[in-house]
């Protein structure tokens, strides 16, 4: 491994991002501009101090750096969701993959905060392709974090098989953002993680049946716990089934406080997990949802955000024989918030998340829409609304100028702003990529050159 | 002419010559039919099965076409798969061929149904080289999981064809994202994972009615961590990299042996007749040139010592598939004459993977006599290799390469047909070629870009605004959601 050039590489790229100019008053100035929620045709956004000042119509401030935008677009960087980002290097490298958690005795209280690399490759990759926040979250069957197999060699089709959690909670999720530099954490411990359908079942023992049973027990094991600590302290309280550790973690998801991310596929599932939430009073954020068309309006009435892939329209098992393309055209047309993910596991391929929300433009859903589901709402679904995913007055200053309509492959990242800070248009790939630009068959060998 | 005089031609060859259009020997010198019928003077004919020279094509396409009818499509913008953009152009196809294509001052023979493409892009029919649809197929469960005989390294003997199920719902979708023809080609487990079968992308009840006539076989290699991760975690060769090398050796050192068995015997028909054995058939076809080296393989130095080995063993590689590093190798891999089918996006799923560039596609094209390809190896991928390509084409200029779209166009079109062989049948809008089309309701290279329509061979194989025209496989009729539309958006395909 070439390890010493990954690391001068990402040194290279944090020196290109100086904290003076985050100070800086700054101005986006004659672009079409996307603020998340609206469209402003020759539009001025003026950041500082890492926040968005002003978007408006207006001239450019005086004293500002005046960036030209005319003939460019300019959005909110994008937020992958069901993502991997920075906790898995290279998906088959199993020490490389800190999304993973194996243990038995830690489950729900599993933090994926800790296993964060703000030096992964992945991250300006994700960066080009205008992604500038993640919630990242843990190793979950059928969901993002990692570990997919991407050739055959798996011997698994097309189907989402594969691994499982080791108990009914895959742990807890936390966003960062993706910025250069040595802190990357925004908020750690922000949703929960629990598979249902095939998958939760199968933590069960094979069944949903005894899935459900087994949760409701659970939380009923929680909320015994959080009324008496002290007993279980002097071990005067019954032998409860959890560690202390997931006991603690899960009492926000047993109040309604932590949203729970059920990843659930089939439509009959999804009715299923919504009446238990609501019997449990759980909040709750569906993933997956490829068969959620089917029960749009009931998933709308409970007031439920949807993570979702939009090209997943194959059944690529029993549970999404439904699968369509226009179910996020569908859901959105009912009413419900949904954020539009990346592809497998959104971490190397987290830069995918435009060409998906095109693609669900292509299949009916309104272009604004799709603009809202890479960017204010998976903040408005992660409790973040207005603190980033959005080109207004206080939000952080994630920026993106577009050579173009930002969700067509022929469009390119061409400048990044996230936190204010301008970030090098530049990733390994790029490195090895102009390495290569002449055919390599030059005198002094490939390597000679950085 | 009796089977054993023929001097020097192989049974692969001869199975070739039978097939009428085997596009790599050139061979046609045989008859197909005598040689079926052979072998009834000087000696007793083989009992049936035991001469593959007997029945070279035992499995035969039977492949009719769909109803057709004569047109001409007008005033779109063409993009000929051959490199050239049209504007308001004309293509003509009589009898499920291309008859004709040029601007706006084409003549429109009499009696052709003209149909109007203004405001929409036109494009040869998209060619998926590397695909697991219907031996992986969609629903990817326990029993239907086929594209693996993951038993040992080397399994020449099998063939795709034999798992392909021909209602896996997938074929629907991808030809709803314009794709009429599909290299079906088992996974890659093994250094020798089987022969690969191409196919027309119409709906059948049998792989023979998909089956495209003609076409050569591939056979499916794989380099790299797969089968060394495979067969070593069993405790068994190949483990490593040299592992595999040996076993690939090894194994063209025996067919290079049956082949010399078989041809003398046909030369001198002197003593009892080898064994057949299939296994060593198909290597033995590809040493010959009827069979075409479809070669999983990832890394640029794992290339050169493919390269090397198909030297010593005398046969060509027709492709790298997954060829991850193509851009490392892209002077020698044109010089060589083989294609590298790439994907843009994927990237950093295991170590051969982690040095992908999205460039990958435009650095390869740029040598003279190069052949970039597109691939997917992915139910859903397949369904958008138009954005892939374009993905390529944006990563080719962002570092200032000057391609043209009609150039990209290419990737997924003609070069595929290339790397399977049948360039001379498809692949670019061509008179003479079959008339494999798609019309786009915009540009091709834009993700909001649908098929509208997807001819194959002249035949209507898709509509989008037409429900006559959305085929179903079994396995959809009926399920969950079936006959709903989604969100009041003409289906299309699911």
């Amino acid at each position: 491994m070439r390890l010493r050039t990954l690391i001068l590489a990402a040194a290279g790229a944090a020196a290109f991002a100086l904290p003076a100019a985050a100070q800086q008053l700054t101005a986006i100035t004659g672009g079409r501009v996307l603020t998340g929620t609206s469209v402003i045709e020759n539009g001025t956004v003026v950041i500082r101090d890492g926040r968005v000042v002003s978007v408006g119509a207006g001239a450019a401030p005086s004293g500002a750096t005046v960036i030209d935008a005319r003939g460019k677009v300019v959005s909110p960087g994008f937020v992958a969701v069901d993502s991997g980002l920075g906790g898995s290097e290279i998906s088959s490298v199993g020490d490389s993959d800190d999304l993973r958690n194996g243990a038995n005795s830690i489950s729900a209280s599993f933090d994926v905060s800790y296993g964060l690399d703000p030096w992964s490759i992945t991250l300006p990759v994700a960066r080009l392709g205008g992604i500038t926040r993640a919630v990242v979250v843990p190793n979950h069957p059928g969901g993002g974090g990692g570990g997919h197999a991407h050739d055959d060699s798996d011997f698994a089709g097309v189907g989402h098989g594969g691994l499982q959690s080791p108990s009914l909670f895959a742990g807890q999720a936390a966003i960062i953002h993706l910025a250069a530099g040595t802190d990357i954490l925004v908020k750690p411990r922000v949703a929960m993680v629990a598979p249902f359908g095939e998958a939760g079942a199968g933590v069960a023992g094979g069944a949903r049946g005894a899935q459900f049973v087994q949760f409701k027990e659970t939380l009923a094991e929680v909320r015994l716990y959080a009324r008496n600590k002290a007993a279980y302290d002097r071990a005067g309280l019954r032998d409860l089934s959890l560690s202390r550790a997931d006991l603690e973690a899960l009492i926000p998801v047993a109040n309604g406080q932590m949203p729970l991310i059920v990843t659930v596929r089939r439509a009959a599932d999804i009715l299923q997990v919504l009446r238990l939430a609501r019997e449990e009073g759980v909040k709750i954020i569906l993933d997956g949802a490829e068969e959620g068309w089917l029960v749009a309006s009931q998933i709308a009435a409970a007031d439920v955000p949807v993570l979702l892939n939009p090209i997943s329209n194959l059944p690529g098992s029993l549970e999404t024989r439904a699968a369509r393309m226009q179910n996020a055209a569908a859901l959105d047309a009912a009413g419900v918030t949904i954020a539009i993910k990346g592809n497998e596991g959104s971490i190397h391929r987290a830069r995918e998340t435009r060409y998906n929300a095109g693609n669900a433009v292509s299949h009916g859903l309104p272009y604004e829409a799709a603009i809202e589901a890479i960017t204010v709402n998976p903040a408005r679904i992660f409790g973040m609304a207005g603190q980033f995913g959005e080109l207004r007055p206080g939000a952080a200053a994630d920026v993106v100028v577009w050579s173009g309509d930002p969700l067509e492959p022929l469009s390119i990242a061409e400048r990044i702003w996230v936190n204010g800070e301008e970030q090098a248009p530049t990733s390994r790939q790029f490195l090895l990529r102009d390495r290569y630009a002449q055919g390599g068959e030059g005198a002094m060998p490939p390597a000679y050159g950085r | 002419m009796r089977l054993h005089r023929l001097r020097g031609a192989s049974l692969a060859a001869l199975a070739c010559a039978a097939l009428a259009a085997c596009a790599t020997t050139g061979s046609n010198g045989s008859n197909g039919d005598e040689a079926a019928s052979s072998g009834d003077s000087g000696r007793a004919a083989l009992a049936p099965g035991l001469d593959a020279a007997a029945n070279p094509d035992p499995f035969p396409s039977t492949y009719r076409g769909l109803p057709r009818q004569n047109m001409a499509i007008v005033g779109g913008v063409v993009f000929t798969g051959a490199g050239q953009r049209i504007e308001n152009g004309v293509v003509i196809v009589t009898d499920g061929r291309v008859a004709a294509v040029g601007d706006a001052s084409t003549p429109v023979p009499a009696g052709h149904q003209v149909v109007d493409a203004r405001g929409r892009f036109v494009t040869p029919g998209i060619i998926d080289v590397h695909s697991h649809l219907g031996v992986y197929p969609s629903p990817g469960v326990q029993g239907m999981s086929d594209g693996n005989e993951a038993t040992s390294p080397n399994t020449a003997q099998v063939w795709a064809e034999h798992s392909l199920w021909p209602q896996d719902p997938g074929f629907n979708a991808a030809r709803a994202g314009g794709v009429t023809t599909l290299q079906i080609l088992p996974g890659s487990a093994n250094l020798f994972g089987g022969r690969g079968v191409t196919v027309r992308n119409v709906p059948s009840v049998t792989m023979q009615g998909m089956k495209m006539p003609g076409a050569p076989y591939g056979l499916k290699m794989a380099c790299g961590e797969n089968p060394s991760r495979v067969y070593g975690s069993r405790n068994q060769s190949p483990a490593t990299g040299m592992g595999n090398m040996a076993g690939y050796r090894a194994a063209f050192i025996a067919a290079r042996e049956y082949k010399a068995k078989w041809d003398k015997w046909r030369e001198d028909g002197e003593g009892s007749p080898p064994t057949r054995n299939l296994q060593n058939e198909t290597l033995a076809g590809v040493l010959d040139g009827s069979i075409l080296v479809q070669n999983h393989c990832y890394r640029a130095d794992e290339m050169a010592q493919m390269i090397d080995l198909a030297k010593e063993f005398g046969f060509r590689i027709t492709a790298f598939h997954h060829a991850i590093e193509a851009y490392k190798l892209a002077p020698t891999l044109a010089r060589e004459g083989i294609c590298a089918d790439m994907w843009t996006g994927w990237w950093g799923f295991k170590m051969e993977a982690l040095d992908a560039v999205e460039a990958n596609a435009a650095l390869v094209d740029a040598p003279p006599n190069s052949c970039a390809v597109i691939h997917s190896d992915d139910a859903e991928l397949t369904q958008r290799l138009n954005q892939e390509a374009a993905a390529a084409l944006a990563a080719g200029r962002r570092m200032g390469m000057d391609i043209p779209e009609e150039r990209a166009i290419s990737w997924i079109t003609l070069n595929p047909a290339r790397s399977l062989g049948i360039a001379d049948q498809t692949g670019s809008l061509e008179p003479g070629k079959r008339a494999d089309v798609v019309i786009w309701s915009a540009n091709p290279l834009s993700v909001y870009a649908r098929a509208d329509q997807v001819f194959i061979d002249g035949g209507l194989a898709f509509d989008r605004m037409n429900p006559a025209y959305q085929p179903l496989s079994d396995f959809e009729l009926g399920q969950p959601g079936y006959g709903l539309a989604a969100a009041n958006v003409p289906q299309g395909a699911r």
